[in-house]
């Protein structure tokens, strides 16, 4: 066991130095000049100089890369050109957000996509398994901000059940657990809980089926075990790679949130992007997508992790 | 055709009849399955849609006008109202269909020929190479791909190009890695030892033997793919990171309609419903594929 976890973290350090050396390349792929975003347009030649060296960008790129990945392992992320706040804090604030809506989702995905895929994998081949397939394809292929547009007509729009756009009737300062914000979570984590949904819900048809076909089930029937019974070995057996692939899902909920964000206008780590991108951040960009992926491969390996401890037979190589 | 004539097959060419063969058992399977038959309809379709859209778009897609803003599906003249600009719907969505299709499909092509080069290169040359060149498809393949898509496209700035790059990016290290792994199980194969024992060279054992058993497996996940990279590209465009007015294309459509979904509900939504009757067809004709594949293993 021991053996396995650090294999599996020596696997892990060097995608995530990889991964912090792309971030860091991002901003030296935007056109033009990194310092033209920060310098007046009429910024004289000397000003433009005393920039470069102190921003580091007249040194070499690898100790460019190696000064800022110190900084970052250090908590420092630069500043936002935008806001003139330091990013790390910025990020932070926007990833508890996203994960309110992010794990609402995943529950809801968890648990709809678990009962349709158990539905469909159990009684295989009826109408039930049909339309559970049906259903877990449309939600994979649903365009998600077109979705969250849709519920905002139907919900906000037309029956005014719900409130559109934000966080709360405060705007985002003053989040609590109330009716009255609640409200605001409910459409965009159900937006965000289709494609989980669809994709849980493969996952559980598959391994149903795949386990309700196994000797060891007909043994148990063959003991006289009556089906309650039966059906919990199986939800046993299922359990840790359903849990593992909704862990991801998480992943890529917190990473994708951007299209819904924009369409909900929550304050999440999405809505930070866009406005990076369209205001030219590049320092609050590099760093939301930094800590975005990082968290992302940090799951993977969690992941990985809990499911080797909940499910022994799994053997690592 | 065969079982009635086996006397004809020469021993020589035995080897390519099966492999035609076992490409049409694939394509009789896939005639069958009535899901997949209709999905590529409508996929023939939308692609018929986008190549005639200049003869098949009943006004200028382009014609803005103030009085005509915003009209309700089956205003007269109209038949799916109108967008903020006054101009006719029907005709955006059908101009739409050529960039919208191409967006989404693009990507995926390029990525399909990169993709695979790298992933069989690194398979067949194993070794520190491939691991040198894995460890950097992992990097990329670490991102969720929608994060790793707007990095890129918000990095390289809006614009048809920037998206198809970055989209392209985020699909090369899933089909490489596919590549990587079919072409290493193949390497380590009895009959590719055999070919090379008999002095056949690397580049015709990987024109044989190699690039047969790697294709079907990733034709089968790039179709698949294309759905997902029409909602990307769609998306970027959605956000303003793809293409630009006033160029019709579904996703940015999408955007500028948003304002006008307390007004014109229904008609901010068309878009989208292209977008998505693309992407539920090439997910069920990725399916109708894999299943169709998978019989005969």
């Amino acid at each position: 066991m021991t053996g396995y976890l650090l294999r599996r973290l020596g696997y892990a350090l060097p995608i995530m130095l990889g991964v912090s050396f792309l971030c860091f390349m991002l901003v030296h792929l935007s056109p033009g000049d990194p310092l033209v975003s920060i310098l007046p347009a009429d910024a004289s030649a000397e000003l433009q100089r005393q920039m470069m060296q102190l921003y580091g960008f007249d040194r070499p790129l690898l100790e460019q890369f190696l000064r800022w990945l110190w900084r970052a392992l250090h908590g420092d992320l630069g500043t936002s050109i935008a806001t003139s706040r330091p990013v790390t804090g910025e990020v932070f604030r926007a990833v508890g957000n996203t994960l309110m809506i992010a794990v609402l989702a995943s529950l809801i995905g968890f648990s709809l996509g678990s009962l349709f895929g158990f539905v469909a994998g159990y009684f295989r081949n009826s109408w039930a398994d049909r339309l559970a397939s049906f259903v877990s394809v449309i939600g994979v292929s649903l365009p998600n901000y077109w979705l969250g547009m849709v519920l905002v007509i139907v919900f906000s729009a037309q029956l005014m059940w719900l409130p559109a756009t934000g966080a709360g009737p405060g705007g985002s300062s003053d989040w609590a657990w109330d009716w009255a914000h609640v409200q605001y979570l409910i459409l965009p984590a159900l937006t965000m809980s289709f494609i989980p949904m669809g994709i849980v819900a493969r996952t559980v048809r598959a391994l149903v089926a795949d386990t309700l076909s196994q000797e060891f089930v007909v043994g148990l029937r063959a003991r006289g075990l009556g089906e309650l019974g039966v059906l919990r070995h199986v939800v046993k057996n299922c359990a840790p790679t359903a849990l593992a692939v909704v862990g991801l899902q998480l992943g890529y909920l917190l990473g994708g949130s951007i299209l819904i964000e924009t369409v909900f206008s929550w304050p999440g780590t999405g809505f930070l992007l866009n406005q990076a991108i369209f205001q030219r951040d590049l320092p609050l960009l590099q760093g939301s997508i930094l800590i975005l992926a990082l968290f992302f491969v940090l799951l993977n390996l969690l992941v990985d992790v809990l499911q080797t401890v909940l499910d022994p037979r799994i053997e690592r190589g | 055709m065969t079982a009635m004539h086996p006397e004809t097959i020469s021993v020589e060419r035995a080897p390519v009849q099966r492999s035609r063969g076992h490409a049409a058992n694939v394509l009789r399977r896939l005639l069958r399955n009535p899901v997949a038959m209709i999905a590529a309809t409508v996929i023939l379709l939308l692609i018929l849609m986008a190549v005639f859209a200049p003869w098949l778009m009943p006004q200028d897609p382009f014609a803005t006008s103030m009085l005509k803003r915003l009209k309700p599906i089956g205003t007269e003249g109209l038949p799916l109202g109108s967008d903020e600009l006054g101009r006719d719907l029907l005709s955006r969505l059908i101009l739409g269909a050529r960039l919208s299709l191409f967006m989404g499909i693009a990507p995926v092509i390029i990525a399909f020929v990169i993709g695979s080069a790298i992933g069989i290169f690194a398979g067949y040359v194993g070794g520190w190479a491939n691991s040198l060149i894995m460890r950097c498809i992992d990097v990329l393949y670490a991102f969720p791909s929608v994060l790793l898509a707007i990095a890129l496209s918000g990095a390289l700035g809006a614009g048809i190009v920037n998206a198809l790059v970055s989209l392209t990016v985020v699909f090369i290290p899933q089909i490489a890695r596919i590549a990587e792994s079919v072409t290493t199980g193949v390497r380590r194969s009895d009959y590719v030892d055999a070919a090379r024992a008999s002095g056949a060279s690397a580049l015709l054992i990987v024109r044989r033997h190699v690039l047969g058993n790697v294709i079907g497996p990733i034709f089968v996940y790039a179709t698949g793919l294309i759905s997902v990279s029409m909602i990307l590209a769609s998306g970027l465009s959605f956000l303003g990171l793809g293409v630009k007015p006033p160029e019709p294309e579904w996703g940015l459509m999408l955007n500028t309609l948003r304002t006008a979904i307390y007004t014109q509900p229904w008609v901010a939504a068309l878009p989208g419903v292209m977008i998505f009757i693309t992407s539920v067809s090439f997910n069920m004709l990725a399916d109708g594929l894999r299943s169709a594949m998978e019989v005969k293993q």
